[in-house]
């Protein structure tokens, strides 16, 4: 059974729906050309096709519009890509403050049907051209995670195909919800090794009326770490802290304010008085947010509690340095969340030196430095991805309970499971 | 006592020492139920542990032996999640009530779960922080517990539940192992075991550190009350100042009976006539609070509010939520008897529901006193009726269960900060399928695999759904110490 031929297997795929054909260097993963690709159209065809590929024991890796393909480590197998493009849709329910929409949806597209109802899923994507489970499974948070949680917090209820094809759901469609285990937070930034998201419902927020940025210019780390902490301090409620440092530039603070239109002027100056030389602009710059450095870059991520956010920047810096390379730093000053990008021309070993010496350094404050994403020449680099992970071993047993054959994205997550 | 605790006694008290380990049947008597007196079950042993050592090698001890624990804080819990196992150990969290660290400069607190959620506030309010979640127990309710139900508050919909707070977590496994998930810092690696082991409801393990997020206190509150002739009107308000993009600190609702009630326990002198009361809160910066305050005041004059009070320091705030606040003891007063429901719905379908249940009312002859957080259409409707009544017990308990069947139909929850206990373990088939709850027990048998956490919880079993949901009598016991409000 389990040795069928291509023709064989794509007509078994495909019977519940799935519109199968066969893999091309353009759906490698981290190199791995699959044999298949498919695309379910609903929740329905995805369990049918997960269900025939653990018959088959295939490994799948889950594929929206390919942003984040080179998050996690390379799989250790990939027979099935299986592309949730089709797994499209929107149910809004705008009095609600809720929405439920199908994996494969645009971002992009959620926002705008969103904006027309003056609301708006406070995500605010790092990656441009990402899906609604790609930006699930890989648990990314931008600057408003501040004020509104990490995405893992808009999360209300998920549904997921397991390994073995069987479509299940938790949480659910209203914001406030205890029944059952919480099984979204599992999944989100799971990078799909415990199941296949088909849908995620989110609580939404109202499109505040009025918004400011204020920013300034920092001279060194000591300096922004005192700003924000005064900024934390003061009765502003920003949305948002920021810290951008260039990699050959000083590094700037920069605070989000979003609320009412009679009461965002005075917090906006409550705020540059707290800066040297603030700038306070009507709207942030196009890319605010983004993540620092280029696309194919090296992307580490670093955690911190907040009063050591500016130290862990200018840590993981000096470590890129005494590695003969460079990071340029963005991120969440204010939730102690940063990521720190490395050229895509630093060799391995140069990498591996960062990450250890980032690690050090950290280590006495209760962080993290994981490698989010490696630039395409470093795909099969001997790299500690991950460092030390608090209940690795409780993780294995959820993976073993969820994948015992160890079929989604096998190697992509925590500690290589 | 069963054979195999028996033989434990010696090793137990070897870890917890003699007076913290409980045999006396008049003693474990005291922990035989929770804050839902209907389930109760003597425990087979009780013991307090004052570290995570301790905990740790009690729970080793019962994994040795394949005997099952429940883990126990406050006892405030409204779903019998922490019912005894009268052939287990249960394992009471009072003594671990140490704050071990407020760190203003990280905004986080350290404690032990059995430090009551207020004590973290009281602790945080000399620097200007908070803890932002505020189940109505707070006074008395533990940590640790607020942890297992994932506890909400009158101000979750702006602030969100335990869950949204907590960042680290120091866990003893049901195989006794101490495990650390997160700490000081946000988004620890791997998956996040932190976010789905709150709201388990002791069936994962026990939490015996738990670092949570402070927050900076509001520069200004303000508070209003507006009466309205209907239900429908008041309704119509809240969801005006949900379209208008206002996010208040807290909406919360009454109807007639209950404000009726709560006029008769505590003379809160709230307008005569009205047939619902809303109580709007809002907090943040004084000049976005200001602003919002007047815009939401207009939106419920323009739904037919026929009389607004407005608070804007502390006494006049708590005049306000002195009815709300005494609300369900109140309705304790004037029923023999009474079931305390607790669901959900999409808060736009408050007002069919409402009327359903008005309904349901009407034609079982049974009183339905509506209080409920409005903002996240989270209901909790007392279902009165006199026990000394042939069959009203019946006709109460079915009118509650057809109340959690209008959630459900709704798209909404059977709980939305009680919990699943025991008490709607047999409930949650009717919102989960056979596969999401296989699902869901895959991911328990991950950390529990003998079944040893906190078992017959949560999730159905056939034995439990042979068994009625809770009714309660009379004033609680903690309130009517004066330990707890009930809302």
């Amino acid at each position: 059974m389990r040795e069928a031929t291509t023709t064989t297997l794509s007509e078994r795929l495909g019977a519940g729906g799935a519109a199968v054909r066969e893999g091309t260097a353009a759906d490698s993963v981290h190199g791995r050309v699959p044999r298949l690709v498919a695309a379910p159209p609903d929740t329905a065809a995805a369990a049918a096709l997960l269900a025939a590929a653990h018959h088959h024991r295939l490994a799948s890796v889950a594929r929206g519009n390919g942003t984040a393909i080179g998050w996690g480590a390379p799989p250790l197998r990939c027979d099935l890509v299986v592309d949730t493009t089709a797994l499209t849709g929107i149910e809004h329910a705008a009095g609600d403050l809720v929405v439920r929409a199908g994996a494969g949806t645009p971002l992009a597209e959620l926002r705008e049907h969103l904006a027309r109802a003056g609301q708006r899923l406070t995500l605010d994507p790092l990656v441009p051209g990402g899906t609604v489970g790609g930006a699930v499974a890989t648990g990314l948070s931008g600057p408003r995670r501040m004020a509104h949680g990490p995405l893992r917090d808009l999360v209300i209820g998920m549904t997921v195909v397991r390994a073995d094809g069987v479509a299940a759901s938790s949480g659910g469609r209203v914001v406030k919800n205890v029944a059952g285990y919480d099984l979204g937070k599992l999944h989100t930034g799971a990078l799909g090794t415990l199941g296949l998201i088909t849908s995620v419902t989110f609580r939404l927020h109202p499109v505040p009326p009025a918004l400011r940025l204020v920013s300034a210019e920092a001279p060194d780390a000591a300096v922004l770490q005192e700003w924000t902490a005064r900024v934390l301090r003061s009765a502003a409620v920003p949305a948002a802290v920021e810290l951008r440092w260039p990699a050959g530039g000083p590094p700037r603070l920069e605070v989000l304010l979003e609320g009412s239109e009679g009461g965002i002027d005075a917090r906006a100056a409550e705020v540059a008085a707290l800066l040297t030389a603030p700038e306070t602009a009507d709207t942030p710059p196009p890319g605010w947010g983004a993540l620092p450095g280029a696309d194919r870059d090296t992307l580490l991520k670093i955690t911190a509690p907040v009063a050591n956010a500016a130290q862990a920047a200018r840590d993981v810096r000096a470590a890129a340095r005494a590695e003969h390379t460079e990071a340029a730093v963005g991120g969440s000053a204010g939730a102690g969340v940063l990521y720190a990008a490395v050229p895509a021309a630093a060799d391995p070993a140069a990498v591996a030196g960062v990450v250890a010496r980032a690690r050090d350094a950290l280590a006495g404050a209760g962080g993290s430095v994981t490698v989010a994403r490696t630039a395409p020449g470093l795909a099969g680099a001997d790299l500690d991805r991950w460092g030390p992970v608090g209940g690795l071993g409780l993780m294995r047993a959820v993976k073993d309970r969820f994948d015992p054959h160890r079929l989604l994205s096998p190697g992509r997550g925590p500690g290589g499971i | 006592m069963p054979e195999p605790l028996h033989t434990l006694l010696p090793r137990l008290r070897a870890i917890c020492g003699e007076d913290g380990v409980i045999t006396d049947t008049a003693r474990r008597r005291t922990y035989e139920s929770d804050g839902i007196t209907y389930h109760a079950a003597l425990p087979g042993v009780v013991v307090l542990p004052t570290s995570t050592a301790q905990v740790a090698a009690v729970l080793g001890l019962c994994a040795e032996h394949g005997v099952p624990f429940v883990p126990r804080g406050a006892g405030t819990g409204l779903s019998a999640g922490a019912l005894p196992h009268t052939e287990g150990v249960l394992v009471v969290t009072s003594r671990m009530r140490s704050i071990l660290e407020i760190d203003i400069a990280n905004e986080r607190a350290v404690v032990q779960p059995g430090v009551a959620n207020l004590d973290i506030t009281r602790a945080a309010a000399p620097h200007g922080y908070y803890y932002a979640p505020d189940p109505s127990s707070q006074q008395v309710c533990s940590v640790g517990g607020n942890i297992a139900e994932n506890s909400g508050g009158a101000h979750c919909l702006k602030y969100g539940f335990t869950v949204n707070h907590v960042l680290g977590l120091e866990v003893v496994t049901p195989a006794g192992e101490v495990v650390r998930l997160g700490g000081k810092a946000a988004d620890a690696p791997g998956y996040d075991l932190l976010g789905a082991f709150i709201g388990s409801e002791g069936t994962l393990g026990v939490a015996t550190e738990i670092t949570v997020r402070l927050m900076r206190a509001p520069q200004k509150v303000r508070t209003l009350l507006a009466a309205f002739e209907t239900m429908d009107a008041g309704g119509a308000a809240v969801s005006a100042i949900i379209a208008a993009g206002v996010l208040p600190a807290a909406v919360e609702m009454m109807d007639a009976l209950s404000i009726e009630a709560a006029e008769a326990a505590v003379a809160c002198g709230y307008p005569s006539g009205a047939g619902a009361v809303l109580i709007v809160e809002l907090d943040g910066p004084a000049a976005d609070v200001d602003a919002q305050f007047e815009e939401v005041a207009a939106l419920c004059r323009a739904e037919g509010a026929f009389e607004i009070r407005t608070a804007s320091d502390a006494a006049e705030r708590a005049r306000i939520w002195k009815g709300r606040k005494s609300a369900f003891a109140a309705v304790g007063r004037i029923s023999p008897a009474y079931i305390v429901q607790d669901g959900v719905v999409p808060r736009t379908a408050l007002p069919e529901v409402l009327r359903r249940i008005a309904e349901l009312s009407a034609e079982s002859g049974i009183r339905v006193a509506n209080v409920f957080h409005a903002g996240d259409g989270n209901l909790h409707p007392l279902v009165l009726f006199d026990d000394a009544e042939p069959g009203a017990p019946e006709r109460a308990a079915e009118v509650s269960g057809a109340i959690l069947d209008l959630c459900i139909e709704h798209g909404g929850s059977i709980t939305g900060e009680h919990g699943v206990g025991v008490d709607k373990a047999c409930h949650m088939p009717e919102m989960f399928t056979p596969a999401d709850l296989e699902t869901m027990d895959l991911f328990r048998g991950a950390f529990d695999p003998a079944g040893i956490a906190n078992p017959e919880k949560l999730l159905p079993t056939p034995r439990l759904c042979g068994e009625r949901p809770g009714v309660r009598k009379g004033v609680h016991p903690l309130v009517e110490r004066g330990a707890a409000e009930q809302f």
